[in-house]
């Protein structure tokens, strides 16, 4: 059911929503961008649709409301160890199509590839996702060419022009527009905006395998990357992770297992204990991303893993751009 | 739900001192597990290591664990009379339904003889289950030697080739690199064999050059994959080849799909 209201009337019912659920959205950080007088636009908790950054994408994606930069496994005494509790409210995550797409491929790597994530299942289970539309392509994004443009897998879509604030909830028993319907909101069809081009056009090869991993394109590229790992970091299909154990400073009996956010670009990430490592170089770590995004995850689950959304070509410090190194592959097969 | 990331404490029952650096933890463990299935073990605030099954007793796993790094150096500092904390088996293991009724030749480097001790130690009690059991175990030098006291009793039953890298020249036993005796291994039917190989990556390399110039199918050869099992559950992503993760679907590879891997 579609309902077209006011953004004051918006407003009220998300602050209703509030009380069932805590709201995550891009919000714009301004000056906090990486270079001086630069935004960022992360995800932040809002209150109101005002605060919601609506017409830019987001330069970290959603994925850290779901998965924390550090998370916290359990805590340990001398022989005890505590889980840490759930979450009490739900979650209300605004998003945007590409995004949605990529909720997909985590939840694979965490409910599907292997035993299922017991602190990814427990938020998961509480979270309910809003979709943003796209009214204008973003600059690096690709999502046309990935097929991730649109998307009918949301609880609610919000648009926003002016006052006017159009609302679909697709399930009309859903919770979330059980205040729209009692307070007797007007109802409209609503149908979500996306692009159906982008500047940005990346053809995938047809022809990968194990052989493309001598191409010399990881040494052309490779040679450019610092690794940062900003690339890891900004994708919302990322998932890798490393254990990590702490102690406190105040009392060293007692600390806490985390996991923490890993980087395939940067160094350690293969180390062993002894000293083994397994990918030395950058242009052996990017090939290895690389054939993960677009080959490795589609040999092993049937869809590219890469969504499309141009986050690691924008926040590339080198200006490397990994959409050329795509269409590149494809252009040579082609030839 | 259950929560794979909690580990459950297990009790040293039993320390067998192989060198200075490298310790069996016979530990109290009750569940199926297999021969190159690996544990990761941790100490709280230092954080965990996966490791190797290096034999499998009644109610007991032992653990073979080189003092490397941060977390196996406080196992070693700490283990006197203790637990340690465990969360596994995971990985596939060995099949030993794979290497039943068949010509058996192991060749093992350094540590990389935990993973298929199990195996080893399996036909040496069931020798009648194999045509014959060939056991190719190299060292850096006499003094890494690991499992002395297995070694004397699979001497017994199967036909041990024990041989180190280096030696003082007063040292008794064999030199040199285990690929040495690849070439005289006493193949009967090149058809009904099983090789495994274990070890560090380039020895393994090399030990793969040798067999198959041998003319063994390559469908009879397996191996071990060492990466860094940082989660044991498909998660971290850190242990991945290809679209492969180690952890699920090793460590253990037929080579027809382990030459395939790269990192």
């Amino acid at each position: 059911m579609g309902y077209l209201i006011s953004k004051k009337a918006a407003d009220e019912w998300l602050a209703k929503l509030s009380e069932s659920h805590d709201i995550f959205a891009p919000k714009c950080f301004p000056g906090e961008g990486c270079f001086s007088d630069t935004d960022v636009i992360r995800y932040g908790q809002v209150h109101t649709l005002d605060e919601i950054e609506f017409d830019r994408r987001s330069d970290y994606s959603f994925k850290e409301t779901l998965l924390a930069i550090n998370e916290t496994l359990f805590y340990f005494t001398e022989d005890t160890s505590t889980v840490p509790v759930g979450r009490d409210k739900r979650l209300l995550i605004f998003l945007r199509s590409c995004d949605l797409h990529a909720l997909r491929r985590l939840d694979t790597i965490y409910l599907k590839n292997g035993p299922e994530d017991f602190y990814y299942r427990r938020l998961r289970e509480k979270a309910d996702f809003v979709l943003m539309g796209c009214r204008k392509s973003c600059d690096t994004g690709f999502c046309v060419s990935m097929g991730t443009n649109r998307t009918d897998r949301y609880d609610l879509y919000i648009k926003c022009e002016g006052d006017s604030v159009w609302i679909d909830c697709p399930s009309d028993a859903s919770p979330l527009c059980a205040y729209l319907k009692k307070t007797g909101a007007p109802s409209c069809g609503v149908v979500p905006d996306y692009v159906t081009e982008n500047n940005e056009k990346v053809t995938l090869p047809k022809n990968l395998s194990t052989e493309t991993f001598d191409h010399p394109i990881w040494e052309a590229y490779g040679s450019r990357c610092i690794g940062c790992g900003r690339c890891n970091f900004v994708c919302p299909t990322c998932t890798c992770f490393t254990m990590q154990d702490i102690l406190y400073r105040d009392n060293e009996n007692v600390g806490e297992r985390r996991r923490v956010w890993a980087s395939c670009q940067v160094d350690g990430y293969t180390d062993i204990a002894g000293g083994g490592s397994f990918r030395k170089k950058q242009s052996e770590r990017m090939r290895f991303k690389v054939m993960h995004k677009i080959y490795d995850y589609e040999k092993r689950f049937g869809e590219p893993m890469c969504v499309g959304c141009g986050r690691c070509d924008a926040v590339c410090p080198e200006y490397i751009s990994y959409a050329n190194l795509i269409n590149q592959l494809a252009k040579e097969e082609h030839e | 739900m259950s929560n794979a990331y909690i580990p459950f404490p297990s009790r040293v029952k039993e320390i067998i001192r192989h060198t200075d650096i490298e310790y069996t933890f016979r530990m109290s463990f009750e569940g199926d597990v297999k021969p190159g299935q690996f544990f990761e073990i941790s100490i709280p605030k230092y954080g965990e290591a996966p490791i190797s099954v290096s034999g499998i007793g009644p109610d007991t796993v032992d653990l073979t664990i080189r003092k490397v790094g941060k977390v196996t150096d406080q196992i070693f500092e700490n283990y006197e009379g203790g637990t340690l904390l465990m969360r596994g088996p995971y990985g596939n293991g060995f099949d030993i339904q794979n290497y039943r009724g068949k010509e058996i030749f192991i060749i093992a480097g350094g540590t990389g003889l935990s993973p298929v001790k199990g195996i080893v130690d399996y036909f040496s009690d069931h020798p009648e289950e194999a045509v014959s059991t060939t056991l190719i175990a190299g060292f850096k030098s006499p003094k890494n030697i690991l499992f002395r006291q297995d070694f004397e009793k699979w001497g017994q039953n199967l036909k041990v080739i024990k041989t180190v890298d280096a030696a003082p020249e007063d040292y008794q036993g064999l030199t040199g690199m285990v690929t040495r005796y690849i070439p005289d291994l006493p193949v009967t039917d090149l058809n009904n064999t099983a090789f495994i190989t274990v070890g560090p990556p380039i020895m393994i390399n090399f030990t793969i050059l040798e067999i198959l110039k041998l003319g063994v199918p390559e469908e009879n050869i397996w191996i071990s994959h060492e990466r860094k099992m940082c989660c044991g559950l498909g998660k971290c992503g850190h242990c991945k080849m290809d679209s492969t993760y180690i952890c699920l679907d090793g460590p253990v590879f037929n080579y027809t799909e382990g030459k395939n891997l790269i990192d």
